[in-house]
């Protein structure tokens, strides 16, 4: 699990925006090709957020789906698990257009 | 949401400020992933991270791959901990400078723990340093170590699906080797299928099909990653 190292790069993030004010939300923005578990982000954050300015914020997650655009026909879809040929013209000449956010967008402050 | 607006309670009233941030998740990894790059830059020295899940066959293309590159690199190991596969014993024993590095349980290597280890390298002296990842798909591709090139080894009896799977993987390298490919035979696995995911994921990357068993391909790889190290480590 990579979720408690990646719990405290957005804990530190989260604080150094907090300046001295307590924080209520942690808005994240994660596209489906980053992978995280929510739960278990939510599970170490509480752990280590104990005794911080950031101990009660809830965490929200906004979770982007994975974008792909064909290369032949310009159709915009979102990709299977199991192929990404175009559903429109069948073309396998197609790129990934989104789903790579992985950021703290904003955070809630009182 | 409260964006900004006063909830108004019997005894107090309180403000909810909502503060912009949009920063990158692991910006702080990055920073130091660019700095250990850097350093290698600065020491002429090449760096190559292997990803791989468990049973690829890392440490049987590793040891075959340092072995093709005797006299013709100076090679450094870093070794992830909780992989268990070439001791770092055998590294030196083969007269090769090695680290080990303890992940404390996680499941991957970060700028961090790749900082400290190059710092017991001795860089001066050396022409190539391989990092050896912990061996999962998942978590070591989000974490960048500052190496010139991110390496992926697949093999054919995972399946033809993994980029399908794994996408997050299978964007973040630069090289794939898809290892065992003896093995294709006697097991199902569509490579027109597989290649077509990891092309859509990674389009143009450069691929090598081997097998450490027969040897075949071997060459191919080895010569490529010689190449890219001396366009790399040769000071202008
Ligand atoms: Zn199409």
């Amino acid at each position: 699990m990579h979720e408690l190292s990646v719990t405290q790069s957005i804990l530190d993030i989260v604080l150094q925006h907090a300046k001295d004010r307590k924080v209520q939300q942690v808005n994240l923005v994660i596209g489906q090709f980053s992978s995280i578990v929510d739960d278990s982000v939510q599970f170490y954050w509480d752990i280590i957020a104990k005794d911080t300015l950031a101990a009660e914020a809830q965490l929200h997650f906004k979770r982007i789906p994975g974008e792909m655009t064909c290369n032949s026909c310009g159709h915009v879809f979102h990709p299977g698990s199991e192929t990404f040929l175009c559903p429109s013209c069948e073309s396998s000449a197609v790129r990934v257009s989104g789903g790579r956010e992985f950021q703290v967008d904003s955070i809630d402050v009182e | 949401m409260c964006d900004g607006h006063n909830h108004s309670h019997p005894t107090h009233t309180h403000t909810t400020t909502r503060v912009p941030v949009a920063e990158q998740i692991l910006s702080a990894n990055d920073r130091i992933a660019q700095r250990n790059h850097s350093l290698l830059h600065q020491k002429h020295v090449y760096g190559i991270n292997i990803m791989a899940s468990p049973g690829a066959g890392k440490t049987s293309v590793l040891l075959k791959t340092l072995e093709a590159l005797k006299g013709r690199l100076k090679i450094g190991v870093i070794e992830g901990d909780p992989a268990g596969s070439i001791d770092t014993d055998r590294a030196i024993a083969a007269g090769m400078p090695a680290v080990q590095v303890n992940t404390g349980g996680e499941c991957h290597l970060d700028a961090v723990m790749m900082e400290d280890a190059l710092s017991q390298l001795p860089l001066d002296d050396l022409d190539l340093v391989v990092v050896e990842n912990v061996g999962n798909l998942i978590c070591p591709a989000n974490f960048r170590l500052g190496t010139h090139l991110n390496l992926v080894i697949a093999s054919i009896p995972e399946g033809d699906d993994k980029p399908y799977k794994y996408p997050g993987m299978y964007m973040g390298m630069q090289a794939l080797i898809i290892n065992k490919i003896d093995l294709l035979p006697y097991v199902p696995f569509d490579m027109e299928y597989f290649q077509q995911g990891v092309e859509v994921l990674n389009p143009g990357i450069t691929t090598f099909p081997l097998s450490c068993q027969t040897g075949e391909g071997l060459d191919a790889w080895t010569d490529w990653l010689v190449e890219q190290a001396h366009a790399e480590i040769i000071p202008e």
